[in-house]
């Protein structure tokens, strides 16, 4: 038993001094007063939080949410067919998961840098479709919560394929024969049973595309440019440009608590430990 | 129908890096083709900005990989020999902390500590927060391999007499070591790709490819940033698809 606990220190004190405790900082620097040069100063308050409830702030919070929640429904509409494809399609299963999972592997950045490369106004759309005579002068495709939107859809679509794949998957092929007996059409075989049966794996999903939406950075800021504003930009401002160290820190205990509190309700569930 | 409409969802997966890697031998400098060239890629290289982030990436990748590898596969199989939920609970949470919670989080601390250690923002600042990252990912890989590895090849050496650490050395590890190996690519990859908490936590001396090419691209408009796009998505695309492969070993 001495080994284990030997090779279980290094990171045991790592996440401690590299993650808990920077956490715990955040943490307190969230209840305390903006210095007059950006840091952190007593007296303890609860202001930074009272701050968050501003119309201003409310909005963006607002916004963040409902972008995720978009992003997600779009995620589930995109790739739950896609899933229930891989699942039924035999010997190359393997090959269609290798498909959905390789682009989300090469580099978050160039893949959000690619829709940038895409959309904006001397991008790919605009080019093609002002080439056909379709449109005068280009659309405005880039810096809108549109553009955010198609990122996150595009970065975060293979988290929510994995695990309703893996439900799907073990679906018993009887049952779906068992309704086409019983004279269920297609669509209501997978509307009454394949969905039904599938729930856990679709709600894990849904729960692992939104946690990540809910604290995007990079795609509101490169897709969205600083107009579409999201709870992640609103932090990043505060600890630089603003230096209200308070307020950013207080905005991020909020997301960190609301990502806590949807693992902890995956980690629940019984897919995500067949999936762990 | 349903075969129709998952191609049209993987051709929305992959158009966007096949259309950028194509345009990155685009000649002209506009979104028309004018022919194929290499004109891009002889700029990147000739780019000082590009070269010097490159090295610094690859310094931090490293030295985080080779951290973050060792301290996770020790950790993997200290949860495997017997649960750690704190540990656990702890690496997985990591994984889903949005990256700029960690990023401001580890600014704060590293300048609350600059206050009594005179430690300014640099290389191994951003090390330190890779591999805080990285460890998660190093342990689900390994803790993945060891769910299928027998425990009585352990129990069978200590039979014959090795000790703990003799059975872990000598019968253990080599099991493990094409899970290592994928661990370490995958912990690279993810190194090598980190803008977020990056820009956080870096100085000005240790500006990272990802940074460089950040900054260009927010600048607008250069064919540049698609050729060194391009070489970074076959780059990664490679090393995954070798992770992966000593994972189904």
């Amino acid at each position: 038993m001495k080994l284990r606990s030997a090779f279980l220190l290094p990171a045991r004190v790592w996440m401690a001094l590299f993650f808990a405790a920077p956490l715990a900082i955040v943490c307190a620097y969230s209840f305390l007063t903006r210095g007059d040069y950006g840091g952190v100063e007593r007296p303890g308050t609860l202001e930074s939080f009272a701050r968050l409830a501003d119309p201003l702030y409310l909005g963006i919070l607002w916004r963040s949410v409902w972008i995720s929640i978009l992003s997600t429904a779009l995620c589930v509409t995109l790739g739950f067919p896609l899933a229930l494809f891989i699942a039924r399609a035999g010997r190359r299963k393997n090959l269609y998961l290798q498909l959905v999972l390789l682009p989300f592997w090469t580099s978050f950045l160039v893949r959000t840098y690619a829709w940038l490369f895409i959309l904006r106004d001397t991008g790919l759309v605009n080019t093609v479709l002002q080439s056909l005579g379709v449109i005068g002068k280009p659309l405005p495709l880039l810096y809108n919560d549109w553009a955010v939107l198609i990122g996150l859809v595009y970065n975060f679509l293979p988290f929510f394929v994995l695990p309703a794949y893996a439900t799907l998957e073990r679906l018993d092929p009887s049952l779906l024969e068992a309704a086409a007996d019983l004279g269920a059409r297609p669509f209501a075989t997978v509307w009454r049973v394949v969905i039904p049966i599938a729930a856990p794996g679709i709600a894990a999903g849904a729960v692992l595309v939104f946690i990540p939406c809910l604290g995007a950075y990079l795609t509101p800021d490169l897709l969205g440019g600083g107009k579409s504003v999201m709870l992640g930009n609103l932090i990043q401002n505060q600890f630089t440009t603003a230096r209200d160290w308070p307020f950013g820190s207080a905005a991020s205990m909020v997301l960190m608590l609301a990502s806590a509190l949807l693992l902890a309700a995956l980690m629940r569930s019984r897919v995500a430990r067949e999936l762990m | 129908m349903l075969g129709l409409y998952s191609a049209c969802a993987l051709i929305f997966l992959h158009a966007p890096l096949i259309v950028l890697i194509a345009f990155s031998f685009n000649s002209g400098r506009f979104t028309i083709w004018e022919g194929v060239s290499l004109r891009w890629y002889r700029a990147a290289l000739a780019d000082s900005q590009l070269a010097e982030g490159l090295i610094n990436s690859l310094i931090i990748a490293a030295f985080a990989t080779a951290l973050s590898t060792v301290i996770g596969t020790l950790a993997a199989y200290g949860m495997w020999r017997k649960a750690a939920p704190v540990l656990s609970g702890g690496l997985y949470l990591s994984l889903v902390t949005p990256e700029i919670v960690t990023g401001v989080s580890l600014l704060a601390l590293f300048q609350w500590a600059f206050r009594f250690l005179r430690l300014p923002l640099g290389m191994h600042t951003v090390v330190i927060a890779h591999v805080a990252f990285s460890i998660a990912y190093v342990t689900i890989v390994i803790s993945a391999r060891l769910r299928n590895y027998d425990r009585t090849l352990e129990e069978a050496a200590m039979d014959l007499g090795a000790t703990e650490w003799r059975a872990f050395w000598r019968v253990t590890l080599p099991a493990l070591a094409p899970a290592i190996g994928a661990a370490a690519l995958l912990s690279l990859v993810v190194s090598f790709d980190d803008y977020v908490i990056t820009s956080l936590v870096a100085g000005v001396d240790s500006e990272t490819l990802p940074m460089v090419i950040y900054a260009m691209a927010r600048r607008g408009v250069s064919p540049v940033v698609n050729a060194v796009s391009a070489f970074i998505v076959v780059i990664f695309g490679i090393l995954i698809l070798i992770s992966d492969r000593l994972q189904q070993r």
